[in-house]
This record gives C-alpha cells, structure tokens and sequence, in this order.
C-alpha cells in the first residue's frame, strides 16, 4: 500500500496528457478524413471503389510496425518528402509529437471511414432526393440530412477511433519514438516500465487507460442515447 | 402564351424491360396507372430530376427540364415529390422538415411554417420527430414540406401504398381537398384505379414500360379500348376474340360466338366484360325472365355463355362466383352484389350468363 501511495507521488503525469491530447486530434482528424472518403468512395464507380477501399482500409489490416516503415520512409528528413517539410516550412515529423498524431490518425482513420461509410449505405436514399427535390444543395443534404441520420453509426466510429488512436503503439514508436514528456504516450511508458520489470508502475497506467476507456464509451452512450431515442430503430 | 402542362419522352434502359413512355398534357391533374414495377415511379423520378433519362425531352410548363445537352438539376426544377414512404428527415422535427427546403431569412420562413401547420392541421406536433407520427400525419407533414417550398408541380409516387386500408379513403378524399387551393399542375402515379378515377382528369396507362393510352380518365374507364387498359381499370373478363364478320365475333374461351348490333372494328383482338354487369338465365325460366338488378334478359341465345360454378369467394358485400366455361383456357368471374342474393338462393345457381351488348368492350 505505501509502495502504491509512493508510486503515484512520483508519477510523472505527462503520458496521459500526450496521449489525451494524441487522441482528440488524431480523431478530430480521422473524424474529418473519414468522413469525407466515405463520401466519396460511395459516389465512386464499382472498380474505383473496390481499389480505393481496399488502400484505405490498409493501415486496419497491416500490422502497425509496416504502417510505420512506411511513414518513416515517407517522413525521414534523409527522403524527398521529409526533406521538403523540413526545409520549406521547418516541420519534422520524427521523433515528433507531430509524429505521434501522425501515426495514430493513419492507424484509426480506417475505423472511422468504414463505420461512416456502413452508417450512410444505410441511409434511405430517398431522404437524398427529397432534399434535391426541395432544392438543398449537395453539402446541406450531406451535412444537415445524411449525417445526422447515420449518427449513431458515425458515433460507433467515433468512439472506435478514440480508442484506437489512444492506444496506438507499434506505428508511434517507430515514427515518433519514446521521448518521455514529449512523444511519450501511455503505451509506450507501459511497455517501458515493463522491460523494467516495474509492474506497479505498470498497472497504474493500465487501471488509467480502463477508466479513460470506460468513460468514453459511457458519455458516447449518454449522449447518442438522449439525441436518438425519438427514433425508432429495431 | 399558353403552354402544354408537361411534355415529355422519356427512354431509359431499366434492367429487363426498356422504360419508353410519352406524356403530353395541358392538363392540371394527371394520373399514371400501371401495374408494380411498370417503370411509373421511374417516369416520375425522370420528371423531378432525380434520375437520368437515356435520351428524350422533358418539358414543364414551357421550361426544358431536359434535352439534348440541357439536364436541370433537380434543385433547379422546383418540382415537389411526395415520395412512397414520405422520406421525412428522421433527425428532424416537423417544423424544421417543413422548413428544410426555405431559402429566406429566419423570421419569414417561420411564418411559412406556422402558416403551413396550421394549413395542414399539424398543430401541436411541431416539435415531434417523424418516428413518432401517424402514417396520416406524416403524409400532411410531408405535404406541407412540399408545399412550404411552393413547387410548380407535384408528383405523388403511390401516395397510400403505406397506409392501412381504412385509412386510405379518408386520405385519399383529405388529401385531394389539401391540393384543390394548388393551381399548379400535380401527376398521380398509383397501381390502384380507385385513386386514379377519385384523383385524375386525365389519365395515362402503361405496361411493361410503355405507354398503353392516354386520354380523359372518365372515357378510358367507360370504355378502355386496350386490353391492359381494361385490365387496370378492374374488368375482370378478359379473353382473346376472333372477328368473323362486322356484327359477329368467336370467343373460344367462353365457347360463344357473340352476335352483335353494333359493328364490330377489324382491329378487335380481345373483349372484356365486367364481372358484375352479367345477367344470369335460368333454364327453368327462360320463357319468363327472370328480372336482375333492374335489368331484364334480352334471351338472345347466342350471348349467353353455359357456366358451370368453379369455387366461391363470399365478401362481405358481394360474392364472387369463379366460372368454369368454353375451352376453359380463361375462369369466368361472376361478381353479385348483396341485394341479389337472396334471387340467387331462391333460384339457384344459373346455367347461362348473358352478355349485354352495351356493356361488352371491344378492345385492342
């Protein structure tokens, strides 16, 4: 018990803010992303369809250290597109927080455009009409009509993404590394801690990630629940 | 200058059949009948702009809609479209479907809205979401929707097909008064001939794709001239004709050479006989006429068909008797209202039924 108290007074905090903070932007992105490759994959035709499907969803299906070679070998500063980040607008992305969010929105974003691309095949097609009939333009249909009507499935997404996107790993440490207070996230530190055999520390941090984890889902489900109970759904 | 309400020739490819109707009217009220999956909702949506047609021209009230090299967006076309299952935004309450298609400022789209409420009795569910309304009030809401919007046409796609059937005389009747104050032009699409003759002026048949007749919905009812035509507007009897002479015709299937006044047309290819116009003969009286429905026998031996009774369907307020006759390659439907049933008991079953010449049809 004193060991705990001890633990906790020396913990240093700063991995569950980069993570936190990793997290909202990696979704806010993928949020974005997602859905507008949703969007636009189901106006494509059947082949163009197929093949950008099969690329966005790549980075879900790929174990994450391949999805990290190949950030690094599009984002180290010794290749053409690093280089050109780096010299005319002086961002690295390496050994970066930049990389970490980088990292976590590649390996989330696959959640988010095919929870939002289930939700709106979902969507009753006729609802898309009767907007063009009364003279809505494409974007209000979209934003005020197909979204709202695919909500929970976009929330289900949503929340799938944070929670991905919190707990990357494999593609972070190879793109952003483990600089503590910098690019440190909560499963790095865990998997450090470990190899040090400190697994109290460990735990902390493991007890940290369920609650963050609980949370979420319970304040999704508050939400969507108060927002979607009038419609009927089986 | 005065325009044609609409014009329009629409071709499209819809996966078995090839969707080729033509649609010319200065008319206000226009139904289309046909049959599930005749491409009807199919002309509609060309209508509205929802979907393409392959080639044709589609002109409303003296604007191209659709031509070579011109396709207006259906946002343009100010078309209303009262969809099959209404297509009511489930996100939105009714007062904001009502308002989703108004462009003005805040203030006067709310009075649109209030005005469109109480229009269409809507008072006191403003602020329900679509899910928890009544198949009735959804229909209003989405009327008012379309309407809020002030369409230049409206086009109902099978407008009562989601009801239960109790309800639909009463919508039928509400929503043809809510569309009396409209002066643009509103097309009727419906499998249900009941809707199209209590809705329509005019009326355009079609089949499979095309367009069977066109014309005044009350003269293709009284007289349809086509044999799908026929089919669609409820008669029962249909069956393929040999013209033999201009005032003599063989119907195989009801095993008769039918013997008529007037003259018969060389194009005649079927006749048809509605279900409740026969008058039975008895042979036990066929000295003395037996009087039906007001209507007495003519006895003229060759327009009577030899029956014999298949099976019996009792309705509440009629029966249908199925009748066996002929080569036997059609039944015979034989409908006999409520008031005739007692006759019936007391004479039994018939073994002919006449044909009244006037009520014969002769058709293509």
């Amino acid at each position: 018990m004193e060991e705990l108290m001890n633990t906790l007074q020396s913990l240093d905090w700063s991995p569950l803010l980069i993570s936190l903070k990793t997290g909202v932007v990696a979704t806010i992105l993928s949020f974005f992303l997602g859905i507008y490759a949703a969007r636009k994959v189901i106006h494509a035709g059947p082949r163009v369809k197929a093949v950008a499907d099969g690329i966005l969803t790549l980075p879900m299906v790929l174990p994450p250290t391949v999805a990290g070679f190949f950030l690094l070998l599009l984002f180290s500063r010794r290749r053409p597109v690093g280089i050109l980040l780096y010299e005319n607008f002086g961002i690295s992305v390496v050994q970066t927080w930049l990389g970490c969010i980088i990292a976590a929105t590649v390996i989330a974003f696959p959640l988010m455009y095919r929870n939002a691309r289930a939700a709106f095949e979902q969507v009753d097609v006729n609802l898309v009409y009767a907007g063009r009939t009364l003279g809505m333009s494409e974007t209000a249909i979209f934003w005020k009509v197909v979204v709202p009507t695919a909500g929970p499935g976009i929330l289900s997404g949503t929340i799938l993404t944070f929670a991905r996107a919190m707990g990357e790993y494999g593609a972070t440490s190879m793109l952003a590394g483990n600089i503590p207070g910098k690019t440190g996230t909560i499963s790095q530190r865990i998997a450090m801690v470990i190899q040090d055999g400190d697994y109290l520390t460990a735990g902390v941090w493991v007890v940290i990630v369920m609650l963050i984890a609980f949370l979420v889902i319970f304040l999704m489900n508050l939400i969507s629940g108060k927002k979607m109970k009038q419609i009927k759904r089986w | 200058m005065s325009h044609m309400s609409i014009e329009a020739a629409i071709k499209k490819k819809l996966g078995s059949f090839e969707l080729d109707v033509e649609l010319h009217s200065d008319c206000k009220r226009i139904g289309i009948l046909g049959a599930s999956g005749c491409g009807k909702s199919m002309t509609l949506k060309c209508i509205a702009g929802i979907e393409t047609p392959d080639q044709g021209k589609i002109i409303v009230d003296g604007q191209t809609f659709f031509d070579r090299g011109v396709n207006v967006k259906p946002q343009k076309r100010k078309i209303g479209y009262l969809f099959q299952n209404y297509a009511l935004f489930p996100t939105m309450t009714v007062s904001e479907n009502i308002a989703a298609g108004l462009k003005g400022k805040r203030e006067q789209n709310r009075q649109v809205v209030v005005r469109m409420i109480k229009k269409f009795r809507l008072e006191g569910l403003e602020d329900r979401l679509p899910g928890e309304l009544s198949g009735g009030q959804q229909q209003r809401v989405a009327l008012a929707r379309i309407m809020a919007y002030e369409p230049e046409m409206i086009l109902l796609d099978e407008p009562f097909s989601a009801l239960d059937a109790f309800l639909k005389d009463q919508l039928q009747q509400e929503l043809k008064q809510l569309l009396e104050g409209y002066d643009g032009t509103v097309i009727l699409v419906s499998h249900s001939r009941d809707e199209i003759y209590r809705f329509s002026e005019e009326l355009v048949v079609m089949d499979a794709g095309r367009t069977v007749c066109h014309g005044k919905t009350k003269d293709i009812f009284a007289d349809p001239q086509w044999k799908e035509a026929a089919r669609l507007t409820g008669c029962k009897n249909i069956a393929s004709a040999q013209r033999i002479d201009s005032h003599h015709v063989c119907i195989p299937a009801w095993g008769i050479t039918l013997t008529l006044q007037r003259e018969i047309p060389e194009d005649i290819r079927f006749v048809g006989f509605w279900a409740h116009e026969f008058l039975p003969v008895w042979k036990s009286s066929e000295e003395d006429p037996v009087l039906w429905n007001g209507t007495l026998p003519k006895g003229i031996a060759e327009n009577r068909i030899p029956v014999k009774v298949e099976s019996v369907a009792e309705l509440p307020f009629e029966r249908k008797y199925f009748l066996q006759s002929g080569d036997g390659s059609e039944e015979i439907c034989w409908f006999v209202q409520r008031e005739q049933w007692e006759l019936l008991e007391k004479m039994g079953l018939p073994e002919y039924l006449e044909i009244p010449e006037e009520k014969l049809l002769l058709l293509r």
